[in-house]
């Protein structure tokens, strides 16, 4: 495992970056927010990611990809999470997209994955259920043969990218185990209601009352489902974590700006000790939660056994790293910090909806338990 | 590739021929060898193995061929230290001689300094102790008092210093002196090499909570130094004081790293394995005890994460990047993840690690209560976690002057 960025890495931390700040400054954001728009992000913007590449970055070049990593990934994701981008690169790229990357048929690849790399059409991934947390069991959907393909039925929350999604990867139970099917938008049956979340992102219920799919919608094997959606979220969670330290380092920084402006008793507060020493310990987290987040992405480039303890280990990082920071940031701004108004509140709603995605801390550090042997 | 390789080869069978088969599998920090006029080591064959590393330069790898070392690059230190993994040995010699005060000399040294003392580090012949704290001088080092007055060729030391580590088995001490007291604190101290073998210097051990007592006072009284052996000026010292502490956190990094990376390279997690033992497992194999589970989970991680803190800023290192500012955690996270071990430690044995003495326990039920009690000294020596806040509020994250 190297951790030093090679050349080109560094390259694409700069152009990215530099997108960032140059094309979605955090009043965009905030317009976005105040639009209440259902699909919550600029399609104009994504549709400029992907001529950027940064669409193709994670699929083989077979599939019309650039053939390159988690590691690059992370690269974007972490400017995406500076500028707090709400663009589908998380939710369809690195999440639905991943599915059929790893499992899909030929002519499932040509129909959604080809034209998602294009930023042509998004494909969301709908797992989550009412009442089950972080489960992957999807035990209130089911899927029964039906003629020559499947008859869904069940419900799935906060479909993340859900709204205005294009085709939905959704899991359901089967006689023998978990299947993952594609279900077209407009397909009988399907009810999408838009949700309002805390972060301002897109998200959606889905309702599926007996939506009838053909074979051909099944992706990966009948009963292969679990283990298809685990390696599916471990990528699309180590594409979050890159999220997560992109935004908490620009709570951080927003934050030590502040103490070193802010005056109070005719000196900078950030000459206390009491806040100094605090920012000591959020610096020291974000340190651990890029290198946590780094060693995952790299275990899974290059299959590393322990790749899936190290996702786990990543995640539970960036979400204990990204809420410290966050309160902190919102405490030590003091009162502007509890108005709407300032920017910093957008930081703190964030970071707990990106706990609370693909498991938050106590979840993650159950299944490195569980993946460890105790 | 192929040199590495190459030289791996020769490593290996070299130290199959030649490692003495009684240090094999003993990893252990009793047998690692410190040196010295009169070595504390209990076996004779650790002194055999590090004056036949000696010979190679392998005691101080990375060091030039001309002080002793072996001129070897970091990659191949890394497959030095990888073969002597592989059989489970110590390392050939350890102390302060090659942590702190060589690579010390190395960067601030005359030529003459350095063909004195190091080649005598990396025999092992000469242990050296660290001469910096005093009673009236921890984090607030600059403050230290101990005077040194020039006379003849020679300067007179009278004071005292604390806290010097094995200061009872060391032969020589680098020392931080008062050479000018009308000056500005920081402006005033000397770095001076001192030979202990002279009645002006006293030795008494200090005993710690642990019942152990590695640290010492150190008593000057009309003790003399040659003015050959100031290193980098007289008053300049404090620059020299700085840059040794440096290697010292690298040091203290290192060792609190490694501690439960090595474990999990190498076997099971040995906070694991105790709460196996005394926590007891369910019928699918998960520690009983949800909260105690999560604990270990929680030093596990963070040991994990350290690790590859420590991974990362080597590898930008090597790759000839600036060293980060991340390496600015290692001490304060390093030192503070180990007390948070030692006290995993104890909830997970309970009561089986109360004991301090005598039967009812086992041997290594008794040295889980003295670590314990020792790891409490890791935040205060070296630079209290506070001072290295300090340190990284100031540098770092250049917030203004308290």
């Amino acid at each position: 495992m190297q951790f030093a960025l090679t050349e080109d890495q560094a390259m694409l931390a700069q152009t990215a970056t530099a997108f960032v700040a140059e094309h979605s400054p955090l009043t965009r954001i905030r317009a976005l927010r105040d639009a209440g728009d259902e699909l919550c992000y600029s399609p104009a913007l994504f549709g400029q990611m992907a001529e950027l590449g940064w669409t193709a970055i994670p699929f083989a070049e077979a599939d019309g990809g650039l053939a390159m990593g988690l590691s690059e990934a992370i690269i974007v994701t972490e400017a995406l999470g500076r500028g707090l981008c709400p663009e589908p690169v998380l939710s369809s790229i690195m999440g639905g997209a991943q599915a059929l990357a790893l499992a899909g048929t030929p002519a499932q690849k040509n129909t959604w994955l080809a034209p998602a790399i294009a930023g042509e059409k998004t494909i969301a991934l709908a797992y989550q259920e009412r009442g089950g947390r972080f489960s992957t069991a999807a035990e209130g959907t089911r899927a029964e043969r039906s003629g020559s393909g499947y008859k869904l039925a069940g419900e799935k929350t906060i479909v993340l990218g859900g709204a205005g999604a294009d085709v939905y990867v959704v899991s359901a139970q089967l006689a023998d185990g978990l299947g993952l099917f594609l279900v077209p938008a407009g397909a009988s049956g399907l009810t999408v209601t838009p949700q309002k979340l805390v972060d301002g992102r897109n998200a959606a219920v889905l309702a599926l009352s007996d939506v009838q799919v053909g074979e051909d919608a099944l992706v990966g094997t009948p009963g292969g489902g679990l283990e298809l959606l685990d390696d599916v979220l471990d990528r699309a969670t180590v594409a979050l974590c890159g999220e997560m330290l992109g935004g908490m380092q620009v709570a951080f920084d927003m934050t030590l700006a502040y103490l070193k402006e802010r005056k109070q008793f005719d000196v900078h507060i950030g000459s206390f000790q009491g806040l100094q020493h605090r920012a000591a310990k959020m610096y020291i987290e974000v340190e651990l939660a890029r290198s946590a987040t780094m060693a995952a992405a790299r275990a899974i480039d290059e299959q590393n056994p322990q790749a899936k303890a190290l996702v786990s280990n990543a995640k539970a990082r960036c979400s204990d790293a990204y809420i410290l920071i966050a309160n902190e940031a919102v405490q030590m701004h003091g009162g502007i910090g509890m108005t709407d108004e300032h920017d910093i509140g957008f930081f703190i709603k964030r970071a707990r909806a990106a706990e609370m995605t693909y498991g938050d801390a106590a979840y993650h550090r159950d299944r490195f338990a569980r993946l460890s042997g105790y | 590739m192929g040199d590495l390789e190459a030289f791996r080869a020769d490593v290996r069978a070299w130290l199959e021929q030649n490692a003495p088969k009684s240090l094999q599998g003993q990893l252990g920090q009793e047998s690692v060898y410190w040196g010295g006029r009169n070595p504390t080591t209990a076996s004779p064959e650790s002194k055999d193995f590090c004056e036949m590393c000696a010979e190679k330069g392998w005691t101080a790898p990375t060091w030039p061929k001309e002080y002793g070392g072996g001129g070897l690059g970091q990659a191949e230190e890394r497959v030095l230290q990888q073969e002597l993994a592989r059989l489970r040995l110590p390392p050939p010699l350890t102390g302060f001689g090659l942590q702190m005060i060589g690579p010390t000399l190395l960067q601030f040294g005359t030529e003459a300094q350095k063909q004195e003392h190091l080649t005598k580090i990396t025999r092992g012949e000469i242990r050296w102790c660290q001469g910096y704290s005093e009673p009236n001088a921890g984090s607030d080092l600059a403050s230290l008092a101990t005077a040194a007055v020039l006379e003849g060729d020679e300067y007179v030391l009278n004071g005292q210093k604390i806290w010097t580590s094995y200061g009872d088995v060391s032969d020589w001490m680098f020392v931080l002196v008062r050479t000018d007291p009308d000056v500005k604190k920081q402006k005033g101290i000397t770095f001076l090499l001192i030979d202990m073998d002279q009645p002006g210097v006293e030795v008494r051990p200090i005993k710690l909570i642990s019942g152990f007592s590695p640290f010492c006072e150190t008593f000057f009284t009309n003790a003399r130094a040659k003015t050959k052996d100031v290193i980098s000026g007289v008053n300049q010292g404090w620059t020299v004081a700085k840059a040794l502490l440096g290697h010292e956190r690298t040091m203290i990094a290192n060792v609190f790293g490694s501690a439960g990376g090595r474990g999990r390279s190498q076997g099971e997690n040995p906070a694991v394995a105790l709460a196996k033992r005394y926590v007891g497992t369910d019928e699918t194999g998960q520690l009983k005890d949800r909260v105690l589970r999560d604990q270990v989970t929680r030093v596990t991680m963070d040991t994990l994460s350290f690790n590859q803190t420590v991974q990362r800023n080597a590898d930008n290192i090597k790759a000839g990047h600036r060293p980060g500012p991340e390496s600015s955690i290692f001490k304060v996270y390093g030192t503070e993840l180990n007390q948070r071990r030692e006290e995993l430690m104890l909830a997970l044995r309970g009561p089986q690690a109360l004991g301090w003495e005598g039967p009812g326990f086992e041997p290594a039920e008794l040295a889980q209560t003295r670590s314990w009690l020792r790891s409490r000294g890791n935040t205060i020596e070296g630079g209290t976690s506070e001072v290295q806040l300090n340190i990284i509020a100031k540098r770092v994250l250049e917030l203004p002057e308290q």
